[in-house]
């Protein structure tokens, strides 16, 4: 487990750092601009050798930040876990330097990032995307992206342009058929949200 | 007598000059999506300079289902089924880590049997796994026969999982504060039966090929991981281990109770696909061992979280005869566990690595974003640079020792 001292050090030494309140293991803030000097002194001088994970989450549109990037990093000396949260400036243009540089596991994570939140990876050897094929025009993991997808150009164009297929949205039948996490018990009930989709109907766009 | 002076010189430069107009020629080679090697859809698009790779580019995303958009359009309890797919040679182990990273988050303990039946679980799982992986390890380098007595191992367990689950492969078999239904009667001896047979048959397999002349051949000093670089490219599980990092989260962070049972951790030496085979080999042996432990000492009691109203629906034959549980079963199935806000980050040790899943919660039934960390996603990012620089039929053994599976990279 990470101890008392480690933390009051860690704070000492980078006092641009603020600590968030966590219910599982050591959270920190950190300005994108101080990310990577961050990174390499913990992999260097405080043991965390492995960056498990990184991610993002979007807050919604409506929110002053609306982007931020979470890393996680397990050390071996510690046997532990730090999360470092850091806020994307630019809602509109989100972007981040690599920590590629710093964890090459970061690679593939910052790719997929980029795929799913459009948060752009400044430095990145190989910035492009991992999941969805390259031309894909939306970024599926922001919020306002519709579960059952958006019609889409088909990967191969010569393929689309013959065949005058595209990728279609799933047919949701009026679902997601799950109840919303606030609001009065009548519209959390677990219904079809959208009466106009249904089997008979389909959805005009 | 006249004599022709030869210059040995010039035709040992035309030589060269030709050697180096082939090298000139570097071959692009597409292998995938679909093809035997790549178990599964994993595509590689790499430079050839003879049969040497020079480059070598996975390409992902054919299995991709956007797991994460629909987790945070569902309540906690129905994205289980989800969790099988993942990695599906281990899904047991997938719902076991999901249903520790909610409970973490809404601060739940279960009772001692829950967790005694998840440990018995996971460790089936992983032994399924490693006979997988072991298995078409030995086809990739050439061996059949391994893979036909794993085989038949496998389908013991897939009975077993069957007989507990309802299901041989998808077994969405925990919930949120426990797990689907208690073991059945009898169950336990036959799950003892098994692991009490198992090693006849990985005996068997350690014979054809661990010391395998040609499976040696195919394996030794090839796909060679340093301690270093397995760490820098985030690699967890067999393959971190095998290149002598002692990191296994059962030990160092212990979860369902993995702290009570005694076992042994193996660690590589050089990092080969040799030193991944033998790390998968040994775990199969310790999972037993595990098991063998849990099996003795067999809590009794309830197998969910009594006390947890809000988060576990409760068992069906109560909850057709009971009012109190009737109006908990409808809550909890039309709005979902209750989850406190919060944000919570939980790793189990996979068969494949380290299961992350990351999940921010802003209260109620619906989480508000998930990550899942696979550990096969991972895992696979080194090939960039773990390939150039080895034959093209080294591909096929390096692929098969790193063990991934694509349904858990893609997502």
């Amino acid at each position: 487990m990470i101890d008392e001292s480690f933390i009051t050090a860690l704070f000492e030494k980078h006092s641009y750092l603020s600590k968030l309140e966590s219910i599982d293991c050591l959270t920190v803030r950190c300005a994108s601009e101080n990310l990577i000097s961050l990174l390499s002194s913990l992999r260097d001088d405080d043991g965390f050798e492995l960056m498990v994970d990184l991610t993002a989450i979007d807050h919604g549109e409506s929110e002053s930040i609306r982007f931020s990037v979470v890393i996680h990093l397990y050390s071996l000396v510690h046997r532990g876990y730090l999360r470092i949260h850091a806020n994307c400036s630019n809602n509109d243009n989100p972007t981040m330097p690599t920590c590629s540089e710093v964890y090459p596991a970061a690679n593939w994570h910052e790719r997929e990032t980029f795929d799913m939140f459009g948060i752009k990876f400044i430095g990145h050897p190989n910035h492009k995307r991992i999941l969805m094929w390259d031309d894909y025009p939306y970024f599926p993991l922001r919020k306002e992206f519709p579960l059952a997808g958006i019609d889409t150009p088909l990967p191969a164009a010569d393929v689309s342009e013959v065949t005058d297929a595209s990728v279609e949205p799933a047919p949701m039948m009026g679902g997601p058929f799950v109840a919303s996490a606030s609001g009065p018990m009548s519209d959390s009930e677990p219904r079809a949200k959208d009466e106009s989709w249904t089997e008979q109907n389909e959805k005009t766009s | 007598m006249t004599t022709k002076e030869i210059s040995i010189g010039d035709i040992g430069s035309r030589g060269s000059e030709a050697v180096s107009k082939l090298n000139g020629d570097k071959m692009a080679l597409n292998v995938g999506p679909s093809h035997p090697t790549t178990h599964g859809v994993l595509r590689l698009i790499m430079e050839l300079n003879g049969d040497l790779i020079d480059k070598c580019e996975p390409v992902l995303g054919y299995l991709h289902r956007g797991d994460e958009k629909i987790a945070e359009n569902m309540t906690y309890n129905q994205f289980v089924p989800y969790t099988d797919r993942l990695d599906y040679l281990a899904p047991l182990a997938n719902n076991v880590a999901y249903a520790l990273t909610v409970e973490k988050l809404a601060n739940l303990e279960v009772p001692a049997r829950c967790q005694a039946i998840r440990v018995l679980v996971c460790e089936m799982a992983r032994i399924s796994s490693h006979l997988l992986g072991m298995g078409v390890f030995g086809m990739d380098a050439g061996a059949w026969t391994p893979f036909m007595y794993t085989f038949t191992e496998r389908e013991k367990l897939y009975t077993l999982f069957e007989e507990l689950t309802g299901a041989r492969f998808t077994t969405s078999y925990t919930r949120i504060g426990g797990v689907a239904r208690d073991i059945p009667d009898g169950w336990l001896g036959r799950v003892e039966k098994f692991v009490d047979e198992l090693p006849k048959a990985t005996s068997e397999v350690e014979k054809l090929l661990t010391r395998n002349r040609i499976f040696l051949d195919r394996t030794e000093g090839i796909g060679v991981i340093s301690k270093e670089d397995a760490l820098a490219y985030g690699l967890t599980g067999p393959n971190l281990r095998a290149a002598g990092v002692d990191l296994d989260l059962r030990k160092d962070k212990p979860y369902s109770g993995y702290e009570q049972y005694e076992f042994d951790v193996p660690i590589g030496t050089r990092g080969d696909c040799y030193d991944r085979y033998l790390v998968r080999l040994e775990e199969v042996t310790q999972s037993i061992r595990i098991i063998k432990q849990v099996i003795k000492d067999f809590p009794g009691g309830a197998w969910y979280a009594e006390d947890a109203k809000k988060i576990f629906a409760p068992p069906k034959d109560k909850v057709l005869t009971s009012m109190e549980e009737l109006i908990q079963n409808f809550m909890i199935v039309t709005e979902g566990p209750q989850i406190p806000s919060g944000e919570v980050y939980f790793e189990a040790e996979n068969p494949k690595g380290a299961l992350g899943f990351y999940i921010v919660s802003k209260g109620g039934g619906v989480p508000y974003r998930m990550k899942i960390r696979a550990p096969s996603f991972c895992n696979l990012s080194i090939l960039e640079k773990l390939a150039p620089g080895h034959f093209l039929s080294d591909i096929t053994v390096i692929l098969g020792s790193l063990d991934f599976v694509m349904g858990e990279c893609d997502r």
